[in-house]
């Protein structure tokens, strides 16, 4: 049954990408090409989704946003997931000065409400999602550091190591060969849960008017720009929102079987669990 | 005790140093300055001179640990200095701005724990049963669904098509903190929910449960008394955290329904390179990072003990 679920899961995950990745050849029409005798175009057959205020038609700005969104949101979470957890095995492995060092900056980090920073850091670079990204990236990377690290500690005194360092293995081999797969899992589990959150984010950015520039077609920013046809045609909103909406929803599911299978106390508990009450 | 809550609030300083020098640098990295904004966003051309002696008023030509340093002189003599836009002293106008913030968050905090705690106990009692698949069925939407978008939605709905609520502000009376409440309700409660969910079901696995009911203890006692004592730790702290956020101001739900709260301020102030103004809210956040910290450690020994101070994991 988990099986089959992470199959069926995965396999929508992978037509996302690629859909997201071919878009250019997925779009019935230019998402850029405006079209002003054709706007505001309630859905009908030659625009299921309806055309926006240019006349664009709203399907295809919709597939070419996919790629924007899904793709800088995963670029975020490799960037974090990797800065992160480098950050937190060294402080794990080495202690010391150093760890309490690189702990504080964190404790500064978080102390931030996340959003806020973001939004000051993409307003000082102005924009772009690209900006977005490292702006995301920024405040995102402490909970990984954080999670590695606590990950390292009690890996850290376990026999293999010892044992990896009685053999003569050099301190990189062993933070590289020995301690980073084992502390991979977990990691992981984040990243993968964590895909859907930062992608409502850097919509949320864009949304703001601080990721994509309007030009380009990203859902957070096409939503933002539909505002004030709220009322008179809501497709204009309707239509990017549910994108964002399926596609987390999509990986939040995701990445809840990916740690359902990847964490076998849990899978372990759930199957004790019998019926209660 | 006494010497466990000083040494956390000494933790404080190095805090409240990084993160104001950190806000600082990155304020000062932008290109444009507050009085480069102020030119673009008036229309009016100002020459360099005329720039250059309102960045003289300012202080914005000395160099920049001067600034910093005199900033921070005027913090620990109790002048946090007045905005670069308004003009108006800084303290004042970020106290204004608190109630409103202050209120959204009780009543999108009550809410969350109105919807999810019920909620969440009904889905673990009946654990695999339709009315868990329901429920967790909703709280799954709710996580996947971005607020803006939920506010959106919910302006078209309840203000556009049935007219029932303002659309946006604080004018509206207490009819207008309705939606943004809603907004903030939907996506906390919807995460609690399988928080306060997991929680009760990880205690109704323990062995004191299965003794309870062996003794004919009734199962509504066993419930209310020892399995939900025992999941507050979780919900607590969980709320906590939510709190400290929220009493950051919500960013986007506030700009969305022009709810004129710290959040609002904070972008608004980021817009125009306010800096006094950003700093008053950086200030504001670490002392709420730390404040809520030490309440939660001081809340998890008061319901549990066992938990001894100063144990926490760094």
């Amino acid at each position: 049954m988990g099986r089959k679920k992470l199959i069926f899961l995965g396999a929508l995950v992978a037509v996302l990408l690629a859909a997201a990745a071919f878009a250019e050849y997925l779009t019935p029409y230019d998402p850029y090409a405006q079209d002003l005798a054709n706007a505001l175009q309630p859905p009908c057959a030659a625009h299921p989704l309806g055309t926006d205020r240019y006349g664009r038609d709203m399907l295809s700005r919709v597939i070419m946003g996919g790629q924007t969104t899904i793709y800088s949101s995963l670029l975020l979470v490799v960037l974090i997931t990797v800065a992160g957890s480098a950050v937190g095995i060294v402080c794990g492995y080495f202690g010391g000065k150093l760890d309490a060092v690189l702990m504080r900056i964190s404790d500064v980090f978080l102390a931030f409400p996340g959003m806020v920073f973001a939004i000051a850091v993409a307003s000082v670079m102005q924009g772009g999602v690209m900006n977005a990204v490292a702006a995301l990236a920024c405040i995102s990377w402490p909970r990984y550091a954080r999670i590695a690290r606590s990950q390292v500690l009690t890996v850290k005194s376990m026999p293999y190591i010892h044992a990896a360092r009685l053999s003569g293995s050099g301190t990189a081999k062993i933070l590289c060969r020995h301690v980073a797969p084992n502390i991979a899992g977990p990691v992981i589990v984040t990243a993968v849960l964590d895909i859907g959150t930062m992608m409502m984010e850097i919509a949320g950015l864009s949304f703001l008017g601080l990721g994509a520039a309007p030009p380009t077609a990203e859902w957070g920013s096409m939503m933002s720009n539909g505002r004030s046809m709220l009322q008179t045609s809501p497709w204009v909103i309707l239509a990017p929102g549910a994108a964002i909406f399926l596609t987390v929803m999509i990986f939040n599911l995701f990445g809840d079987t990916v740690r359902d299978a990847l964490d076998p106390r849990q899978r372990k508990r759930r199957m004790e669990d019998g019926p209660v009450a | 005790m006494r010497n466990y809550i000083l040494h956390r609030l000494l933790q404080l300083i190095p805090i409240l140093l990084g993160i104001t020098l950190l806000s600082f640098v990155l304020m000062h990295t932008a290109s444009a300055d507050a009085i480069d904004v102020m030119e673009s966003n008036t229309g009016t051309v100002m020459s360099e001179e005329e720039k250059a002696q309102l960045r003289k008023e300012l202080g914005l030509d000395r160099p920049l640990p001067e600034q910093y340093v005199s900033w921070l002189a005027g913090v620990l003599t109790g002048d946090m200095g007045e905005s670069f836009v308004s003009g108006k002293p800084v303290f004042e106008t970020f106290v204004s701005k608190l109630p409103a913030t202050i209120c959204l968050t009780v009543t999108s905090l009550l809410l969350t724990v109105l919807v999810s705690i019920p909620l969440g106990i009904l889905s673990a009692v009946r654990q695999n049963r339709v009315t868990d698949y329901v429920i967790r069925f909703f709280s799954f939407i709710g996580n996947s669904l971005p607020n803006f978008f939920v506010s959106l939605l919910l302006i078209y709905f309840f203000s556009l098509k049935l007219g029932l609520l303002p659309v946006m502000g604080s004018a509206g009376g207490w009819r207008s903190i309705i939606l943004p409440t809603m907004t903030l309700g939907l996506a906390m409660a919807s995460k609690y929910t399988r928080q306060v969910r997991a929680a009760v079901l990880e205690e109704l696995g323990k062995d004191y449960v299965v003794g309870a009911r062996a003794r004919g203890v009734r199962e509504s006692r066993i419930l209310f008394f020892s399995v939900l004592k025992a999941s507050m730790l979780t919900i607590v702290t969980l709320l906590a955290m939510s709190a400290g956020s929220l009493l950051g101001g919500t960013a986007i739900v506030e700009s969305i329904f022009m709810w004129d709260g710290v959040g609002k301020m904070a972008v608004d102030a980021i817009e125009m390179r306010d800096f006094p103004v950003i700093q008053a809210y950086v200030i504001w956040m670490a002392v709420i990072y730390v404040a809520v910290n030490l309440a939660t450690d001081l809340l998890y020994h008061y319901l549990d003990p066992r938990i001894r101070l100063g144990q926490e994991e760094r």
